[in-house]
Formats: C-alpha cells, structure tokens, sequence
C-alpha cells in the first residue's frame, strides 16, 4: 500500500521534472495540471480501491480463524467420548452424524443334529414358560440382534436391542435409559431390562459360555427373566466389590404373568461381592431372590395362578496365568436355586418346592480355542395325589442335562462352537449335536466379568 | 440373616473408616502410568494398579475389584487412543464415578499429548483388530514420557490444588533425571541402529522410531489375529530375501510363534518387559528402559 503510494508520487515527481522548460506556454501547463490532476485522481482511486480490499482480506481472515477455532471446539466435545488423542483433526469430521449412537450387530446360526426332534423341549415336573426351546433340528437363523447405545446427555445412558428372530419378528428385547451423574454410587435405571439376579441372567445370549441356557435358568426363569420395570443399585465405598440392587417388574414375565398387582407384579433384589483373591485368581458371588405373582400363566394350555419365589446362590471363579487372559485362562461357574411355586394349578391347589443347580467350566488352553463342560439337574418335589400325571409331575424321573463344548474364535468378533448335549430334561431323553456360528460387529464390545 | 446384615454393616464401616489416605487416588490402567505418577505424586498419591506387567492390557476383563477401586478413585489415568476400549468404560460406568467420565479431569490419556504413529487412512475390522485413532503403544519410546509427565503433573495439579507446586517440581526433577538417562540409553543402543527385525504384535513402532530400528514384517498376518502356520511360512520365505536380527515380543505375548521363527531362522527371539513388572529387571520406569535395551544388545549378539 504505501509502496503504492510512494510509487504515484514518484510518477508525479517524474511527470513534472520532466516537463520542458520551453513550454512555457500557460495552456499547456493548465492542460498539465489536468492531466496529472486526472492521473493523480486516478492514482488515489486504486489506492483506495486496494486498501479496501485488503481490509476485507485482513477481516475474511480472522472470521475463518474463529470458524476454525470454533469449530474445533465443537468437535473436541464431540469426540471426547471417541479419544481425546488428535482433536485438532477431528474437526474436518464434525457432522450431524457424529453424535449417532454406537450401533452393534449379532448373527448367530446354527446346524442342528438330534435323536429326536428339538424345538418342542419340556421340562419333567415343571410348568415351563420364556424361551427353552433348543433351534429345530437342520440348519436354522437365530435371533439376530441390533443394539444402540449412547449417552443421552449429562444425566443418562439409553440402551436398545431389537431382536429379530427367524421368521422375521422384531422383538425389544432390552430398552432401557440408565441414570449416570447420581451421587454416592446409586444407579437407576428404568425400561425393559434384563434383571440382575443371578450370574448370567443380565448376559445377553450370545456372550453365554454354552450355547443355551443351563436347565435351572431354563426351568425357573424361561432361559432368562427381562421385563419392564425399575431397578435401584448401590455400590458400596469399599475396596471389596460390594453391590446392592432391588427391581420391581410389572410382571409379564415367566415366572410371572398376568401384569398382577395393577402391573408391579414381580420384585427383586440382589447382592453381589467379588474381588481379587491374588494377581492370577478372582471370584464374583451373589444371593438374589425374586417373587413373582402369575395370573393365569399358560404352559401348554395349563393354567398357573399364585405366586413364585425363587433365591439363588452364585459363584464365579476365574484364573489366568499371572492375570493375563491371552493365552489360557480357566472361567468356573456353580449356581444353586431353590423354588417354590404355590397357587392353583388349573385350579387345584398346589405348594411344590424344587431345587436346581449346575457347574460349569471353559478352559481356554491355548489362543483362540476353548473347551467346556457343564452338568445341570433338577427336583421337583411330589405335586400331590390330584396333580399326579400333570405336566408338574416330574414321573420319578431326575431331570439333568450333561454339555461338552469345543469353541474357536477367529477374531474377538467371532466364533465357532461346538456343542454335545445329554439332555435327560424330559421323560424322553435326547443327544443334541449344534455347531453354531456367531459374530457381532459395530462398537466394540465391553469384557464383562 | 441378623448376623448377616450386621456383617455387612460392620465391614462397610470398617472400610469407610480407614485411615486418611492420601490426597489423590490414583487409578493406573497400566503399570507404566502407575510408575510415572508415583514419580510425579510422591506421598501425594496413592496408587492403584489395574493391571500387572506380564497382562495383556487389550485382553483385560471388568474384574470386581478394579470397579470398587475405580469408585473411590479421583483420577484414571490411561493408555487411551482405544487400548483400552473393552474394558475401561465399563469399569467407569459400573463404578458410578463421574470423576472418571470422559471429559473429566479425573480422565486422563497419555496418548493425549502424544503424536500417534501409525494412524490408518482407512479403516475396517477386516485389517483385524487394529485401532482407529493410531498406534496406542506410546510408552516404548521413553522420550514421550516429557510430555506426557508433564501433561499428568498439571492434570494432578488441576485436582489437587493445595500440592501443586509439589507435583510442578517432582516433574521438573523427574524431567531432569529423565534427560540424563535418555543420551545414556541412546548411546548404550547405538549397536541397534539401523537393524532390521521382526515383531510377533504391531506395539513397537515407537521403539524402533526411537531406536533407529526397520520392521522387516510381523508374525501376526493382520493385527490381533494369533500367526497361522501359512503365515509364518510366508514371514520365513521373506526372510530369504529380507534378513532379520531378532524377533521381538511382549511378555504377556505367547511364545511360540516368535520361537517358531527364531529357530528356523536361526535368529533370537526377544522377549521384551513391555511396562514396569514385565521382567523381573524392569522394576522401574527408569529399569525398563534399561532392561528393554540390554534385551535388544542380548538379541543382536547371535
């Protein structure tokens, strides 16, 4: 700019010495002067002219800075969840998909092969409900899921799952916002959700160690008992894993049913402790116990209205070699129910009490490859002389069912198992052979304990 | 059921009535981080340990007991950049500890203020299990302990206000010593300059930008994927025409592939501390860069 100037002056300062003496003539200096008034206007226009547009330049400049900087920032809040590693990069990323929730898939399938027929199963002794059913027999879909999870803002987490079974159904399976900011280590949580009693009722099945359910969980809870409903949870302050959770259910439910008590039909509560016994051994333990009121639950065409209670004893014990899982690591499970059904049964009274357990063991003896097995069985005690030949008499027979499995997981996102089963669950006794596949993709799963 | 409850009772007094801790409650993911914030914190500090050298820190599960610790903890401090993306956000979310949320202050990355290596330009789980945001296995080159202990000194003086200046000159001292042992490593290392080799797990790319070193390939045919035969056949065929010193892999690493190579190929297999407690030798922050170099010299002497 000032070059600018210096440069029209100098022009000026040329035009004049150069002027010849000999022209003296009053007429051509008055023609002169207009003329170097003319390019001195001319000058000062282009000089104003550039200056403006440097000014603009000078202000474009700083507003995109700002942009830049604004939008940065932005974008760092967005991403704190992702990584806090390279924020300065993320900003050529911020988009309205951003703040989309982490999205996961399951597919699982399976060859089936059996001495008779399965997808038909019962239980000796029990009025069964939920999904015990084993896949039917040849190739078959199982349920596939998509789960959505994200934080809502400061105050919640939400959690969907929709699962679509073979025939194309969508069910919800879990949708629940869980509370995030409570203070002294209380959480709340409300929506369908998986209950917390037990060990794995809150596991989704394609994390279970087999690949059905154990007979207990079958027989008491239909597999697994989720419901809507509410649940309350403390963490204690202490260095020992110390939890405390009470849920109300309205109660649809197996063992529930009917959505009794004006739809808050079952209750449940649970303590949980755990903690490292040394740096290669660690142990989770928990009591739980649940009553759940049924009005006209149906199994089969038999009608149950009463009450169900049901408490749990579980203990998990894990071990790998110094702590590090990579290599081998040992998985050792061993639950114990005990329950007691009174009410009416297709209106004859009944009072039954019944105990079931299992242990269970995954060994995983080099990378990749796992081997398991489990034992479950059951009593039901005597229904009475007027329930004698009814689906809750169990005929004399001891329920049981006997599981070996081999498993090898290509990646942390899939894997191949295959399952032996003895299942003497019924009158009629089966050998169930499955190889299964199943593989999740999306987020990253979480290693729970 | 009476004696039960005042069993309870009784043990959750005990534990809230223990006596004055220190003033910050530090929850390490790792022991490298464990060791530098003992470095910064002193007294100041007590720390937690989530894992153990020897542990394959991706493979962690939400033990109970790194949830109970996480509850009372008033800051994480981490690998980050998705190293620990199975584990950590469960054991923040079921200890209820909004300290820890990330976003926090009590959430600290060292990966943060690190330039990350090996940032894919794409990515897809059919590369197997690599991470997103770059390599996160920042601490094998010693010289991003600088700002990484500096970024950790101001974060723990944010939260402890009353002992900043404590924490301030710790690290400038941490800093000093630091920068004395750095040319000392350098120089003890220069027999390495310039080696080709292998790696069982793409973790090293830090030590061998540090160290001078080329990755001539690596066991794992994609990253988290356990080697195949076939691939190692492949990796000794390369060899062929590409030569390598050594083999080098973590302690928490399996051994086999790294001593299936070795032996056909008539090289070392180097098994290296990975992080404080690895080896018995790597003791220290200051040990495992010790022990990891007279490893590597060890290595070369085949």
């Amino acid at each position: 700019m000032h070059f600018s100037r210096y440069a029209a002056a100098a022009l000026v300062g040329t035009a004049t010495i150069a002027t010849p003496a000999q022209a003296q003539n009053a007429d051509d200096v008055a023609a002169l002067r207009r003329d170097m008034d003319q390019l001195r206007q001319d000058y000062q226009q282009r000089i104003s002219e550039l200056d403006s547009r440097l000014a603009q330049a000078e202000a474009d400049a700083v507003a995109a800075r700002a942009a830049a900087l604004a939008s940065a920032q932005e974008s760092d809040m967005a991403s704190v969840n992702q990584s806090q590693a390279t924020p300065a990069t993320m900003a050529a990323t911020s988009n309205a998909n951003i703040f989309n929730p982490g999205i996961s898939v399951v597919l699982n399938g399976f060859l089936t092969a059996a001495d008779r027929d399965t997808g038909e199963e019962r239980i000796a002794g029990v009025a069964t409900g939920g999904e015990i059913e084993n896949p039917p027999p040849g190739l078959s879909l199982g349920e596939s899921e998509v789960a959505f999870s994200a934080n809502i803002d400061p105050y919640f987490y939400g959690f969907m799952v929709a699962a679509l079974d073979s025939a194309g159904e969508i069910g919800v399976e879990e949708a629940y916002i869980s509370t995030t900011q409570l203070p002294a280590g209380l959480t709340f949580t409300a929506g369908r959700f998986f209950s917390g009693i037990g060990y794995s009722n809150e596991t989704h099945a394609h994390n279970w160690a087999f690949s059905d359910a154990a007979l207990p969980y079958r027989a008491f809870l239909g597999s697994q008992l989720g419901d809507d409903g509410v649940q309350l949870a403390w963490l204690a302050p202490t260095d020992q894993y110390l939890v405390f959770g009470v849920e109300a259910f309205r109660g649809e439910s197996y063992p529930a049913a009917g959505a009794a008590n004006d739809g808050v039909g079952s209750y449940a509560a649970f303590v949980r402790t755990g903690g490292d016994i040394d740096v290669s051994n660690s142990y989770l333990a928990s009591i739980s116990y649940l009553r759940a009121r049924a009005i006209d639950r149906d199994s089969d065409g038999d009608l149950f209205t009463g009450d169900a209670d049901l408490l749990i004893g579980s203990l998990t014990y894990k071990w790998a070699p110094n702590g590090n899982r990579l290599i081998r690591n040992i998985t050792a499970t061993g639950e114990v129910f005990f329950g007691t059904e009174e009410g009416a049964f297709n209106g004859i009274p009944v009072d039954q009490d019944r105990f079931g357990w299992y242990a269970q063991g995954v060994y995983q003896f080099m990378p990749r490859w796992r081997a398991g097995l489990r034992y479950a069985a059951l009593e039901s005690d005597d229904p009475g002389i007027l329930l004698a030949g009814s689906a809750l008499d169990d005929m004399g027979a001891d329920p049981f069912t006997a599981t070996a499995l081999m498993e090898f997981d290509p990646s942390e996102f899939s894997r191949l198992r295959l399952q032996y089963s003895r299942d003497e669950s019924d009158i009629d006794p089966n050998t169930i052979l499955t190889l299964q596949y199943t593989v999740i993709y999306g987020v990253h799963g979480a290693h729970r304990y | 059921m009476k004696k039960f409850i005042f069993g309870c009772v009784a043990l959750i007094s005990a534990a809230i009535a223990s006596p004055a801790h220190a003033n910050l409650n530090v929850f390490a993911c790792e022991p490298e981080w464990g060791a530098l914030a003992a470095e910064i914190g002193g007294d100041h500090v007590s720390i937690y340990n989530a894992t153990v050298g020897g542990q394959d820190p991706h493979l962690v599960q939400a033990r109970p007991s790194l949830i109970a610790r996480a509850r009372s903890a008033d800051i994480r401090v981490c690998t980050g950049a998705d190293l620990e993306v199975a584990w950590i956000n469960l054991i923040v979310q079921q200890s209820r500890n909004t300290r820890l949320q990330a976003g926090q202050p009590g959430a600290f990355d060292a990966t943060s203020v690190v330039r990350l290596l090996e940032r894919p330009a794409s990515v897809d789980r059919s590369q197997g299990d690599i991470h997103v945001v770059g390599n996160p296995h920042v601490q094998s080159d010693p010289r991003n302990m600088i700002p990484i202990s500096r970024a950790m000194a101001q974060r723990f003086a944010q939260l402890d206000p009353a002992n900043a200046q404590t924490y301030t000159t710790r690290q400038a001292d941490f800093e000093r010593r630091w920068n004395e042992a750095l040319p000392r490593w350098a120089q003890r290392a220069a027999p390495l300059r310039g080696a080709a080799i292998l790696v069982q797990h793409r973790s090293w790319p830090y030590l061998l930008n540090w160290l001078g070193m080329t990755e001539v390939a690596a066991l794992e045919p994609q990253v988290g994927v356990p080697p195949s035969s076939g691939h190692l056949a492949r990796v000794l065929q390369h060899l062929q025409t590409s030569p390598a010193r050594f083999v080098i892999r973590s302690a928490y690493e399996d051994a086999r592939p790294s001593e299936f190579i070795a032996q056909r190929a008539n090289i070392q297999a180097v098994m290296l501390p990975y992080t404080v407690g690895g080896t018995p030798q790597a003791t220290n922050l200051f040990t495992l860069y010790d022990d990891t170099i007279n490893r590597l010299l060890a290595g070369l002497a085949l």
